[in-house]
């Protein structure tokens, strides 16, 4: 009975580190800083990582069956490019560019989970391959940036949505909850969920029960593919631009959002709900950092890799224990 | 069998040089100008310098069974701490202030060397993970130490490591075909190859028979390091100044790369040094032909991607099932491999 218990604490132990994190860092930033204390800079921290939630909610899905996708960073930037591309100088109305990139995306991660689990290469080098492709499509429409004017982006850009207390969010703000709230449904309340941490589990054990091993891994990529992509498309609403050097790096801010959330590398344990608090303590270093002034950006980096480091140890500590 | 392995990669090289014969008639042209030997190979060899010591390193880790994603950021961080132990100096152009700056960019590579192989083999994380710390981490320290900027400097020893030319030769080459030599010493003619081997085959069986397979794997780290810190100390020579933020951009990729075209299994346990140096030449042609032919430098990519994915195809043994089932040709291990073979020289 009480080692059920704590070994079930052990298993949220990352969880509630990341939280008290959140919750130490906001504090200390609220005491620190005049108006950091507000309900808009929470809000701003889900404006300006919208587009990072999303891809970091389709890393989850791929972490958890034990996989990596290192394309993610590429894919976005080749969504707002193509965006950018076909409603700039195709003049392609918003309604079809949209559906078309989210399409494109999924296609290319359904590519590339078949081609993983056909020919068993390693997640991490078709994944690297796909990331070469995407960059270089995007270098093959144009290599200079190209600026959105288009009316539908523009409004996208510019609503505000009013909540009360005289706080907004962003309609990409809302998307990316929406999104938030219909993976946590999909992973803790479907089948296909059950598969997922099943697979990361131990994929001998899946095969054995008779799971659909085939169709879950290539689908976790698909679905890492599609949240890239409307990441993509979050990040044109929020640039106004579709670039080839968009969201460099971002692969690595998705899959830190993912480890800080408390969710394991080797797949088979991980919350939803810990990947959003892992990308809020990515958002609120940022801020903490911009409200500070006197730090320099790159800071930030080095922040996130420390963390990374606190957590992957801490991790281990417990996955080794919990094993012996 | 050895030949066998190194034979397509080879090949591919060679085709790829050949094919740079159409767009520049003189691309075999060496030629000795002021005591320096200049042409197209000489700088397929100057500009690969680098690249070829970061695969280097990085096959001695993949053998292993592990991936260095660091070294990138290695090389920042040395060419920043060297340039500006450097730029502080009182005499920058003096041999001694140079050799402290090189020293101090080795120092540094042997601490986040030993930092990526204990986290690997005493806290027992994924090297793909454990190294992902150091790239986070490490371009921000690059750009701490550099304060944002590009530090310039002006020294003629310093120079000389990746820009310099000793006995008519870029000294860079002469110094990653050194290390590559000593590579090969210590791999082939000592038993240190096969220990490697064998614990990227099965690292508890390697324990289990008395290698000290801990130890082996944070060697191997450190290893991968210092390579990579010399790779940036060649880098930044070249150039004369330090970019935290672009130096060694991307270059864990392509060394990844150049391992995997000369025939090394990312799965561990087999390696071939050899292959690398080539495979990272390859990666250096394919480069400088598509600048030389004038597409876009930045679409390079596009074709490494192709690159990546046909090399992966011909390793994996479940591809050259399907392609000799296909075939439907009697013999499946033979026809597979040369089904492989052609799917290699299609692909590349």
């Amino acid at each position: 009975m009480n080692t059920t218990l704590t070994d079930r604490l052990r298993g949220q132990l990352p969880l509630l580190v990341t939280s008290f994190l959140l919750l130490v860092m906001f504090a200390g930033g609220s005491v620190q800083y005049e108006g950091f204390f507000s309900g808009q800079v929470l809000l701003n921290l889900l404006i300006d990582n919208a587009f990072l939630l999303v891809v970091a909610i389709g890393m989850t899905f791929v972490i958890l069956t034990g996989g990596i996708d290192l394309s993610v960073g590429a894919v976005v930037a080749l969504s707002t490019m193509v965006s950018a591309w076909l409603v700039e100088q195709h003049h392609w109305p918003i309604a079809v560019v949209i559906p078309l990139v989210l399409v494109l995306g999924t296609g290319l991660g359904w590519v590339m989970g078949w081609v993983i689990h056909t020919f068993e290469i390693q997640p991490f080098i078709v994944t690297l391959a796909g990331m070469f492709l995407a960059r270089g499509l995007c270098y093959t429409i144009s290599v200079e940036s190209i600026s959105i004017t288009d009316s539908s982006y523009t409004t996208m850009a510019q609503t505000h949505i009013s909540l009360p207390g005289g706080t907004f969010l962003s309609p990409s703000a809302l998307i990316a909850v929406l999104v938030a709230v219909a993976a946590f449904v999909v992973l803790h309340f479907t089948r296909f969920g059950r598969n997922v941490y099943a697979l990361g589990g131990s994929e001998q054990s899946a095969l054995l029960m008779g799971l659909p091993v085939a169709r879950t891994r290539i689908a976790v990529y698909a679905v890492s593919g599609f949240c890239s992509a409307l990441g993509g498309v979050l990040l044109t609403f929020y640039m106004l631009s579709g670039y080839g050097l968009h969201a460099v790096g971002l692969e690595l801010d998705a899959i830190a959002a993912v480890v800080i959330g408390g969710t394991l590398l080797t797949g088979g344990s991980g919350y939803l709900v810990g990947t959003v608090l892992g990308v809020a303590v990515l958002g609120l270093i940022q801020t903490i950092i911009s409200f500070q002034g006197t730090l320099s950006s790159w800071w930030t980096r080095i922040v996130i890799g420390a963390l990374l480091f606190v957590f992957i140890v801490l991790q281990r500590l417990i996955t080794a224990r919990r094993r012996t | 069998m050895t030949k066998h392995r190194l034979f397509w990669p080879a090949a591919v090289l060679v085709v790829m040089l050949l094919a740079n014969l159409f767009f520049t008639p003189d691309f075999f042209a060496v030629r000795i100008k002021d005591g320096h030997l200049y042409g197209s190979l000489v700088d397929i060899l100057h500009f690969g310098a680098p690249l070829i010591l970061v695969a280097l390193g990085m096959t001695l880790v993949i053998a292993t069974g592990g991936i260095d994603l660091s070294v990138g950021s290695t090389v920042a961080i040395a060419g920043a701490l060297a340039c500006l132990h450097i730029s502080e100096a009182s005499d920058p152009g003096s041999v001694s202030t140079v050799l402290v700056a090189v020293a101090l960019a080795l120092a540094v590579a042997l601490v986040l060397g030993a930092v990526n192989g204990l986290l690997v083999s005493r806290i027992g994380v994924q090297p793909i993970v454990a190294t992902l710390i150091l790239m986070v981490a490490g371009r921000g320290v690059a750009q701490l130490i550099t304060d944002g900027q590009i530090i310039t400097i002006t020294s003629d020893p310093y120079r000389l490591i990746g820009g310099g030319y000793w006995l008519t030769v870029p000294f860079s080459v002469l110094l990653a075909g050194a290390m590559v030599g000593l590579a090969l010493l210590l791999t082939r003619s000592t038993a240190l190859g096969l220990l490697l081997e064998s614990v990227g085959g099965n690292p508890v069986a390697s324990r289990l028979v008395g290698i000290r397979a801990l130890r082996l794997l944070t060697l191997v780290y450190v290893v991968s390091a210092v390579c990579a810190a010399v790779a940036g100390l060649m880098i930044s020579s070249n150039v004369s100044a330090a970019d935290g933020n672009n130096a060694g951009l991307w270059i864990e990729l392509d060394a990844i790369l150049a391992v995997v075209i000369g025939g090394t299994s990312l799965n561990g346990g087999r390696f071939s040094i050899g292959g690398t140096v080539i495979g990272a030449l390859v990666i250096q042609t394919l480069s400088t032909t598509i600048y030389t032919i004038g597409i876009p430098p930045e679409t390079t990519l596009v074709f490494k991607a192709a690159v990546v994915i046909t090399v992966c195809l011909v390793q994996s043994p479940q591809f050259r099932a399907k392609v000799a089932h296909r075939r439907s040709v009697s013999r499946a291990g033979r026809s597979s491999e040369s089904a492989a073979a052609a799917d290699l020289k299609a692909g590349a």
